[in-house]
């Protein structure tokens, strides 16, 4: 099992290490580089030529790569194009508070959709099975942004219950951090919930149907025995990933949704970097995006090894 | 009505109606449209009257009308990125298909390392450097887009390439091109179909994310998202404008989706029968 759980790490690592190749290929490489970007119309052949030389630009692509992944990896990223300021304290701060907020999202989302999922699973083809269903056509059909306004309007401007921009400080107790995000965190449990829901009860109604489910009943155990302690167990893998998928899902809506909300996190931070074409800003909230995304995905297949022994052998 | 000899179900109705509504709004936008895209035609935000069926946005112009002419860029560009997605997808997909070995292990690699970075976030740092022109958005997300339809074309493809009519076409010496058009797209077509509506609705959502962000269709053209954009600031003082486009948006792809599943069901229940 250690083999196995080794090499999916080191596979993880391998896609990090393609990933940072890619972001790097598409901000450096790709014709219109930063010089260009910066200067504009305003640009004429020996300005750029200028920049591009105090950039660093005017090196070789390989070397700029292992210098700006060294960079990258200690922690010294560099300075914004946009006001030259060091980015890394910048940084730090709109992590913490997009990590705050996918945070509270995720702990309502899961043990919710998990609930909901089962109870659908259980009760298939009933009138809450079908709202499930409806509940996900329109949930994957509509932009997480008219979901935001929708809440705006009414938990903001119609009850006046929670404020309609989210703003978090350090010096801002938790519960005043909590009742901040209320409204984003909202928006991001509706707009994966149905998702997650759906996934979870399409995995539980697998294991339900096989042979050792109708023995259970045959057996006549109550209902929810033979959820926990049969199909649960067996069905906890697929719902794993189900799971760790949609937390990686977030990682998108994070963005839109604090545009929405103003929300002083990452993804603000990554949309207006690349309006300014401000590129050293959009390639470290790009990696880092990006690596939790793989993360992600890689704790998925982790989780799934070690709950279902069956997975723990190679093939 | 039937259509493709099958009778349409409640859901595909009304998919259909959607469907035919946009269309129709977006060809006819000229004809039917009260005011012109840009025409400023009273106070900011005017609420929804005789005059403007759907208010007015946040420099005075019709909602309604805005709608109309943004149906049309947005639609026509998310189509158009959709084409160009399946035209990569399935082209590299039946190839790495058909030819097998180590071209099919290289695309096929390629394609896992473009989908381990988010789209959003992808298309994000490309056009950091590139910019947002309409034309550099429709390739740039057609590109990234077209990695699903990659992956469903070789899934999809792998199931006809080892049948006795491809290895038939092999042995009579036609070329990739011509086994991919005439051997292998016309029994791929159920699947990819489905696929084409999805995609156009991700493609869909997606622009309109972008614009709402203020990264996709720059003005003076009218698009749902920057429309969104443009009159966010409107809710705070309890206006409704921001949410008509949304509702558009939405309508759209759910008319789309009814379609889709549809189709789907269709399809599973046609194999199964031997239809």
């Amino acid at each position: 099992m250690l083999k196995l759980i080794a090499r999916r790490l080191a596979l993880g690592v391998v896609t990090l290490w393609v990933v940072s190749i890619l972001i790097f290929i598409g901000t450096e490489i790709l014709p219109g580089d930063v010089a260009t970007a910066i200067l504009g119309q305003s640009r004429t052949p020996e300005t750029v030529a200028a920049l591009r030389a105090s950039l660093g630009l005017n090196r070789p692509a390989p070397v700029r790569y292992a210098d700006w992944l060294v960079h990258f990896a200690e922690g010294d990223i560099g300075k914004s194009l946009a006001n030259d300021r060091d980015i890394g304290p910048e940084i730090r701060e709109r992590l913490g508070n997009t990590m705050f907020l996918a945070g509270v999202a995720a702990c309502i989302t899961v043990p919710l959709s998990i609930f909901l999922g089962l109870m659908a699973a259980m009760r298939q083809n009933s009138i809450f099975d079908r709202l499930v269903n409806a509940a996900t056509l329109t949930s994957i059909s509509v932009p997480e942004f008219f979901i935001g306004y929708i809440l705006i309007i009414f938990f903001s401007v119609t009850f006046e219950w929670f404020p309609s921009l989210s703003m978090v400080s350090d010096d801002m107790t938790f519960g005043d951090k909590l009742y901040s995000v209320a409204l984003p965190a909202g928006t991001l449990v509706l707009v994966v919930l149905a998702h997650m829901m759906r996934q979870t009860r399409a995995a539980v109604v697998n294991v339900l149907s096989s042979p050792f489910i109708e023995m259970a009943v045959l057996k006549g155990l109550p209902n929810w025995r033979i959820v926990l302690e049969h199909a649960l167990p067996n069905a906890l893998a697929p719902v794993i990933s189900v799971v760790a998928l949609n937390l990686a899902y977030l990682i998108v809506g994070v963005v839109v949704v604090e545009v929405v909300f103003v929300y002083p996190g990452m993804g603000q931070l990554m949309v207006d970097a690349v309006a300014k074409r401000d590129v050293p800003v959009v390639q470290t909230c790009g990696m880092i995006f990006a690596s939790a995304y793989v993360g992600l995905n890689m704790v998925a297949d982790l989780l799934g090894i070690l709950s279902n022994p069956r997975l723990r052998y190679p093939k | 009505m039937r259509v493709f000899g099958y009778r349409l179900s409640v859901g595909a109705w009304v998919g259909l109606m959607i469907v035919t509504i946009n269309l129709l709004g977006a060809a006819l936008a000229p004809v039917i449209a009260p005011h012109g895209e840009a025409d400023l035609v009273g106070d900011v935000w005017a609420p929804i009257s005789a005059h403007a069926w759907l208010g007015l946005d946040n420099l005075g112009r019709d909602m309604f009308s805005r709608l109309l002419f943004g149906a049309r860029t947005t639609i026509a560009i998310a189509f158009l990125i959709t084409v160009l997605s399946f035209a990569i997808g399935i082209s590299t997909g039946f190839a790495a298909a058909v030819l097998g070995g180590w071209v099919d292990t290289a695309l096929s690699r390629f394609v896992d390392a473009l989908m381990a970075i988010p789209q959003l976030i992808f298309a994000l740092i490309i056009l950091s450097v590139m910019g947002t022109s309409i034309s550099v958005l429709i390739c740039t997300i057609a590109v990234l887009d077209s990695t699903r339809v990659f992956r469903l074309a070789r899934a999809v493809g792998l199931n006809i390439a080892v049948m006795d009519y491809v290895e038939v076409a092999r042995l009579r010496g036609e070329t990739l091109w011509w086994i991919m058009r005439r051997e292998v797209l016309p029994n791929a077509l159920p699947p990819l179909i489905t696929e084409f509506g999805l995609r156009f609705c991700f493609a869909f959502l997606f622009i309109a994310s972008l614009s709402f962000l203020g990264l996709g269709i720059q003005p003076p053209f009218a698009d749902w998202g920057s429309m969104v954009r443009d009159n966010a600031q409107a809710i705070n003082f309890g206006g409704i404008a921001p949410l008509i486009p949304a509702t558009a948006i939405a309508q759209l792809t759910i008319g789309v989706n009814l379609l889709v599943d549809w189709f789907l069901s269709l399809h599973s229940r046609g194999q199964g029968q031997g239809a």
